[in-house]
């Protein structure tokens, strides 16, 4: 145990410049970044999922006043943003074949258009909260949600109370998800600095990878979200 | 002038303590082994903080009127107690300190899979901890560490936010350490290292951390949840607006009962490691051990709602939660049995980690036990919010964890510190920890069986002989802890130096010197042998390996 | 490969919110997700490339994280499902 001498993974021209020095080679950390993004994907799946627990169970409690509070949400709006992630999602696939084929341009293209798309589902998601503010629907001192009528149901109103429990969800909920997109953003502004600067190459383009990961579940969460959220009850 | 006297002091080998000196060494570290020993430190302030909390609670009990306190800082009292201990010592202690430490050397791996995340779990942990304690140090909380809603939301005026945040920050730390290990543990195995021929330390870590993982984030939630609901006066659990207070149970139950998993595997993983050296013997049904610690995390997750048995859930769902409580104590009571069958016939040797192992082994069997009375429905009913139950889950707890932690301490601080600890005062202190905690919570059972409700200061004068005799136990078991503190201090500089094996023990652990160098192998090792081989360790045909003692 | 499955998420999510006003009574909040769930799989399977993963560990985490959040999901309801009173 005493002899010094080492196995041959400290060869200099054997190093690859990113590989740290407690991996024995380049796929072990790859497979490690992955898989250490992957649990934290299921970390935030449970996260979300406390919140997803609490909606279902009072939209089973008050399903009446939760269809009318959600019909007066924009439904096109919510339908529109999702198209964007999707589209966001598919540049982000883009970015990550870029990568590994190393089409610099391509790569930095797409994190650019990736990036774009998420502001445009923040301004959407913006003008949501806006029209919601404007109609008293912001959980709070202000709220009111008076006679408004349960979809199926025109003689019955909705109980405010009820009512005011599907906003603070809905903005809890979005909120946390807009949350995790400003996040999003900030990861892909560093990755497209460091796409800039040439940093990527088809072997180690981990962080394109890894940051691809979070963005799809991003992603996944919103189109669980835009059903749950806006469509409960919308037929006439 | 006078030629000095030169002494030729042995040149120390150089490890991980002496590589580099300075506060900024130790701060921006990345070695897992110095983050482990950061930890160290930092939550034995913080057992020393919820300690003191329970001396006063154990003071104020002694008379059977509220005289030492105010009813509500006797409130702060209990809950400081319960935050402190559950979320800033029991929750990290042995994964932070030891499998900190152990689980890269045990593996055959120079670090974890992520040095630098593992520095910022521990920043994350003092951010919680300074938090928490600006929190008691202005004002505190007084809801119970369940904090319930409304309670917690619309009624108190102490810090629930502060607290909550707190809590919340160190949660992230215990999340980042259990996605750490998982990673590890797949991907940085030595050469011959299979899943079979892992330590099963490293199992219960493993199972361990898929409950950090899985668990922590839901009462992250349910925290931003109340934050949310107090500041803004919402009305998700307040029953006059429309919300359940009985869904804060749930959703703080999902977690906080896969919670006490985490305090506990972590320590039945110790004593496995001790058992095997000190009886000189393998384990038991290897196989069995390690997949019950993958059970206990997974039906650790099924049974939530026996703490919520009286508050009101429907009683169909009371039966199922029932049920299901009785199935978890099987994986336990697994491990008792194979640790039982280990001993059978093996060599033992009383040393001081392997009395903290028959401690455990004691106490957590009872303390499991009184789980099952718990689970009836019917004796639940009688003995809940009762000192039965406090009772029950210090006996896993501080008899049980705690116990295991300390014994793991001292089994592993010829390795961690390079020094050898005083064993005969070492086998006092185990002992007088021992007498102090039986005489400390033996009592609450039958108090609690007698009808003393918990988290409160004053009780009928009948029951003062019992609340007595508990905080006497309190006192001897303060001076059981005080001990260790004191004799490791004192052999970091005055202890004999350690060989790199003094217990002549299996695993990769012991094949790095004593302390280990930076980086732990000089050379990968490559695994060709089953765990726990003592047969081959202790061959007749060996020469004698010196056993320091 | 990627456009297709492109393409596949912009219909669903178009059948989707048509659905939604199209009167099924119950069937509403099912078929939402249903087609959440298709979109979800799609997403993970080829853009997160779950599908062609040499090693089934990756499987292995995202089917256990999906069953406690379904454990989480099923015995609260349990509860809510059965309680008796109001």
């Amino acid at each position: 145990m005493s002899d010094s001498t080492v196995v041959g993974l400290h060869h200099e021209e054997q190093h690859h410049p990113e590989l740290l020095h407690h991996f024995a080679e380049p796929q072990q950390q790859r497979d490690a970044a992955s898989l250490g993004m992957w649990i934290f994907l299921g970390t935030e799946v449970m996260f979300f999922g406390g919140l997803f627990c609490a909606y279902l169970i009072y939209r089973r409690w008050y399903f009446g006043d939760f269809g009318a509070a959600s019909k007066s949400i924009d439904a096109t709006l919510g339908a529109t943003n999702t198209a964007v992630l999707i589209c966001s999602s598919l540049t982000v696939v883009l970015a990550v074949w870029a990568a590994q084929t190393a089409r610099r341009t391509l790569l930095i293209g797409s994190l650019v258009i990736t990036m774009l798309l998420g502001l445009v589902f923040l301004g959407i998601k913006g003008k949501e909260y806006k029209d919601k503010f404007e109609e008293h629907h912001v959980p709070g001192a202000s709220f009111s949600f008076d006679h408004v009528p349960i979809p199926g149901h025109a003689d019955q109103y909705a109980n405010p109370r009820h009512a005011e429990i599907f906003f603070s969800l809905y903005f809890i909920m979005t909120g946390l998800h807009a949350l995790h997109m400003i996040i999003g953003l900030g990861l892909f502004a560093w990755l497209l600095f460091m796409a800039w600067k040439g940093r990527f190459t088809p072997e180690y383009h981990t962080p394109v990878e890894i940051g691809g990961l979070y963005w799809h579940f991003v992603d996944i969460v919103w189109i669980y979200l835009f059903p749950l959220l806006y469509l409960i009850d919308r037929h006439p | 002038m006078s030629m000095a006297t030169v002494t030729v002091q042995p040149v120390e080998r150089e490890n991980y303590l002496n590589k580099e000196y300075g506060v900024g060494s130790w701060l921006f570290t990345t070695d897992h082994k110095r983050i482990a020993l950061l930890y160290l430190m930092s939550i034995t302030f913080f057992f020393f903080i919820g300690g003191f909390f329970a001396l006063l609670i154990r003071l104020e009990l002694l008379t059977p009127v509220g005289d030492l306190v105010q009813a509500d800082t006797y409130n702060k009292l209990f809950t400081m107690h319960g935050m402190v201990m559950v979320f800033f010592f029991l929750i990290p202690s042995i994964p932070a300190v030891l499998g900190n430490f152990l689980v890269p050397m045990m593996i055959g791996a120079k670090d974890l899979a992520f040095p630098r995340i593992n520095l910022l779990s521990w920043y994350l942990y003092i951010i919680g901890g300074i938090m928490m304690l600006h929190c008691m140090l202005t004002g505190g909380v007084d809801t119970g560490w369940t904090f319930y809603t409304p309670f917690s939301t619309a009624f108190t005026n102490t810090k629930i936010v502060e607290a909550g945040l707190a809590i919340f920050v160190a949660g992230f730390s215990s999340i980042l350490t259990g996605l750490n290990f998982v990673v590890t543990i797949h991907r940085m195995r030595a050469p011959g290292m299979t899943w079979s021929r892992l330590p099963l330390f490293i199992w219960a870590h493993y199972a361990t951390s898929i409950i950090q993982i899985l668990g922590t984030p839901v009462i992250a939630i349910t925290i931003v949840l109340v934050a949310v609901e107090r500041t803004l006066h919402l009305g998700i659990f307040d029953p006059r607006l429309g919300g359940d207070p009985l869904l804060f149970q749930h959703l703080f139950w999902f977690y906080s009962h896969p919670a006490v998993y985490i305090m506990i595997l972590p320590s039945m993983g110790v004593v496995t490691e001790i058992i095997a050296c000190f009886a000189r013997k393998r384990i038991f049904g290897y196989s069995f051990v390690a997949f019950s610690s993958i059970a206990i995390a997974v039906f650790g997750f099924l049974v939530w709602a026996h703490h919520m048995f009286v508050a009101g859930i429907s009683v169909y769902a009371a039966l199922v939660f029932s049920l299901l409580s009785y199935a978890v104590a099987v994986p336990s009571a697994v491990k008792v049995f194979n640790w039982t069958a280990t001993l059978y016939k093996g060599s033992i040797h009383y040393d001081a980690p392997m009395l903290y192992a028959f401690g455990f082994i004691g106490l957590f069997t009872m303390g499991g036990l009184t789980g099952l009375f718990l689970a009836a429905l019917g004796i639940d009913v009688h003995v809940t919010d009762t000192y039965f139950v406090i009772a029950h889950f210090h006996y896993i707890m501080v008899g049980g964890a705690l116990m295991g932690y300390l014994g793991g301490l001292h089994f592993w601080w010829p390795k961690i510190s390079g020094r050898l600890y005083p064993e005969s005062l070492a086998r006092l202190a185990a002992l007088i920890v021992f007498l102090g905690f039986n005489l400390t919570f033996f009592p609450q059972f039958i108090l609690g069986y007698l009808g003393m409700p918990r988290r409160y200061f004053q009780y009928p004068q009948e029951f003062q002989v019992l609340n007595v005799l508990s905080t006497a136990g309190a006192t001897v078991l303060g001076v059981g802890y005080l001990l260790p503190m004191l004799y490791f201090l004192w052999s970091m500089r005055y202890g004999k130096p350690a060989p790199d094996n003094p217990w002549n023990a299996a695993g990769l652990e012991w094949m790095t010197s004593s302390p280990p160098t930076t980086f732990n192998f000089e050379k990968e090792p490559v695994v060709t042998w089953e765990a726990y081989n003592y047969d081959e360790l202790d061959a007749p045909h060996k020469e004698e390996v010196p056993v320091v003692r | 490969m990627y456009f297709g499955i492109w393409i596949t998420l912009l219909l669903c999510t178009f059948i989707t919110y048509k659905a939604a006003f199209i009167e099924l009574g119950r069937f509403n909040a099912a078929v939402a997700l249903i087609i959440a769930t298709i979109k979800a799989l799609l997403v993970a399977l080829f853009f997160m490339h779950i599908k062609g993963a040499h090693e089934k560990l990756l499987k292995l985490v995202v089917i256990s994280t999906v069953f406690f959040l379904f454990i989480l999901l099923a015995l609260s309801m349990a509860d809510y499902g059965t309680r008796m009173w109001s």
